[in-house]
């Protein structure tokens, strides 16, 4: 893994302060998705990206947002908000309400927005994975210069599809990166305990795949290796697999109660002295970046925006029943009735 | 009109919708340089080439996820499953994906993917190759199935598919690629799904059936005729929709019903079928809704085990026999 080499950092205090802006974002709307979850006003799955912003902000932000085509597993909040969803219409689908990304069908799990460029939202680990593949497929079908970002968990670069999927993208030279969010735990089981060689970025060698394991959470590191990683494969039209090594602060979901099951106190303590957003925090501070009033004003002002995304998605209404039997087909209802 | 084969419809079918529209490919094991399994796609390669005919690994999860994706890019690929058996392999990316992405995402992403390919026993394939499927997948909402049992409606019915914006399901009985038939001359010759076909009229009994079993029900229907029985024989064509009315509306003339097919008699869609008509048309019925599928076992490798799983006329006019 290549070093953090802040040195060599050209990002102007503005882009710093977005990149700020943004992870904490991302942050404070997540512990607001917890939140209303406690409360009752969140059901079924949800998953958090609580210590994981960079892989969104870093990468999302080196793409051609809304041009590019981006897919990814089920803790997609991140990226749908960094791609720029209307966030109102985000959290109005974790909450179920019509007016949702999904019209209340998908649920936080199954975020989509084409117009953006985002293409979900898969709940079956892996299962995207060709899929990702043949949207990348479509854009060398039409020899358009799109690439394709296809996020996986380390728990699905074990699924068999995925390795199917290698072969075929490192076959056909499709442009695809596919990123492994590695947060080290597949739900509540350590890499340790689920891959015989944990250095997943290897998966991709065999299929003649440009493959290596980069930083992910030093968020102007991540972004350095993205900008570099997207160029090459647009440039190439060629495949690449990247590892990102990151850290999942929140249990899998938000029903996951006892993380001592897998992990200790002190694992997480060691962890957070990496937690993006403290690590920006220590840059801004180190540079001289802002005072330690704007930072704070920042966050309340974030806090703010977070809780009235909330209210704004809350005061929206659920589906009407009839909506049930709408979008099973294109053209026609299914068979109505019990 | 022109005289035709299935297969040969079929592959007919394919190269005009081609011809039509640069967004449909071809996409499966072996239907390329090889020519293709049961030679449904045969010459293809040398007139598209590699672009628009992709031989893929033998890998069907990830040939259906494939296309899965490239159809909610826009485009309109045709996958071929060697067998229909080999969709097992599938399944997740055509019922965990396919059925559902559209649902998913609030009606915002369309996923126009055909999967066709042979459906059923052809002749000492065994028990891994000779599974009748369509079952399952009319089963489950978000796709259409089809399963048509004339050169014309293969026609017909594929290109349907191949324009229609949801995923379908083409099965396709090995038994039939070789059947004689025509087909009109009209590359937009379409068939609608949800279009039963009255395959044969009749006032005394109704045989309803889909893909080869139509055969094996007219078959049936001669020996009956010669008894002083005319049946009527229902070509369902499409599962999912079903066209359920013209069924109920044979039944209503005709009082008695026997659901024929090749699949495993126990849970199979025509179970769906009788049921409704059992449900829908209880007062119309002379006697219970009778039913003849396929024997409950594997299928057996040799040939008289093998024709004993399958239907065939004389089980057709046993089961008219039983009604009375």
């Amino acid at each position: 893994m290549a070093k953090p080499a802040h040195k060599d950092l050209i990002a102007s205090p503005a882009e710093v302060e977005q990149d700020y802006r943004d992870m904490l974002f991302l942050r404070h709307f997540e512990e607001k998705c917890n939140a209303a979850y406690r409360a009752g006003k969140v059901g079924g799955y949800l998953h958090v990206y609580i210590g994981m912003e960079p892989l969104a902000v870093g990468w999302l932000g080196c793409i051609k947002k809304g041009y590019d085509r981006v897919i990814a597993p089920y803790r997609i909040h991140g990226h749908a908000l960094t791609l720029g969803s209307d966030p109102v219409k985000v959290m109005a689908e974790i909450m179920g309400r019509a007016a949702g990304l999904s019209h209340g069908k998908g649920g936080s799990m199954h975020l989509y927005d084409v117009e953006k460029g985002f293409y979900g939202g898969w709940g079956i680990v892996g299962g995207h994975t060709p899929i990702a593949a043949g949207l990348a497929f479509a854009d060398k079908y039409r020899n358009e210069d799109r690439i394709t970002l296809c996020y996986l968990g380390d728990g699905a670069a074990n699924a068999g599809v995925f390795f199917e999927t290698l072969n075929m993208v490192g076959l056909w030279d499709l442009p695809i990166i596919f990123l492994i969010e590695n947060n080290l735990f597949a739900m509540g089981t350590r890499i340790e305990y689920h891959a015989a060689d944990t250095e997943l970025w290897k998966r991709g060698v065999p299929f003649g795949i440009h493959s290596e394991r980069v930083d992910g959470m030093d968020v102007f590191q991540v972004k350095r290796d993205a900008q570099r990683i997207i160029d090459r494969v647009r440039r190439q039209q060629k495949p690449a697999l990247v590892e990102v090594m990151t850290y999942r602060f929140a249990g899998h979901g938000a029903a996951d109660n006892d993380q001592s099951l897998y992990r200790t106190p002190k694992e997480v303590e060691e962890a957070r002295r990496r937690d993006p957003i403290a690590l920006i925090e220590g840059f801004i501070r180190e540079h001289n970046l802002m005072t330690q009033e704007k930072m704070e004003a920042i966050d309340a002002e974030i806090v703010e925006r977070v809780e009235d995304i909330y209210h704004q998605a809350d005061a929206l209404p659920f589906p009407e029943p009839g909506e049930v039997y709408e979008h099973v087909y294109t053209d026609m209802l299914p068979e109505e009735g019990h | 009109m022109a005289a035709t084969i299935y297969r040969d419809a079929l592959r007919q079918c394919l190269i005009e919708e081609m011809e039509r529209d640069d967004d449909v490919f071809l996409i499966g094991e072996d239907i390329g340089r090889y020519q293709g399994t049961f030679r449904v796609t045969a010459g293809l390669f040398d007139q598209f080439g590699e672009r628009r005919v992709v031989d893929t690994p033998i890998t069907e999860p990830a040939i259906v996820g494939l296309a899965n994706g490239a159809a909610m890019a826009g485009l309109r690929p045709v996958v071929e499953m060697m067998t229909m058996s080999f969709s097992i392999l599938a399944l997740d990316q055509i019922i965990n994906h396919a059925a559902k992405i559209h649902y998913m995402t609030g009606g915002e992403i369309k996923v126009p993917i055909v999967i066709r390919g042979p459906g059923g026993a052809a002749n000492q394939l065994s028990a891994q190759h000779s599974q009748s499927l369509e079952g399952w997948y009319a089963h489950c909402p978000g796709l259409k199935v089809v399963a048509p049992a004339t050169p014309a409606c293969a026609y017909g019915l594929l290109r349907s598919a191949i324009r229609d914006d949801n995923p379908v399901i083409f099965t396709e009985n090995p038994g039939l690629y070789g059947l004689k038939g025509e087909i009109p001359d009209d590359k937009d010759f379409t068939i609608p799904f949800g279009s039963a076909r009255i395959a044969r009229e009749g006032k005394d009994v109704t045989l309803i059936a889909y893909s080869r079993m139509v055969h094996v029900c007219l078959a049936a229907a001669q020996t009956l005729a010669g008894e002083g029985v005319e049946a009527e024989v229902v070509d369902v064509r499409s599962l999912l929709p079903l066209d359920t009315e013209t069924i109920l509306a044979s039944v209503r003339k005709t009082h008695r019903a026997v659901v024929v097919y090749e699949d495993w008699r126990s849970g199979a869609f025509g179970a769906e079928i009788a049921a409704r008509v059992g449900e829908l048309c209880f007062d119309d019925l002379d006697a219970p809704v009778g039913r003849v599928g396929g024997l409950n076992v594997p299928m057996p490798y040799t040939r008289p085990l093998e024709l004993l799983c399958i239907p065939n006329d004389h089980d057709v006019v046993d089961a008219v026999h039983r009604l009375n």
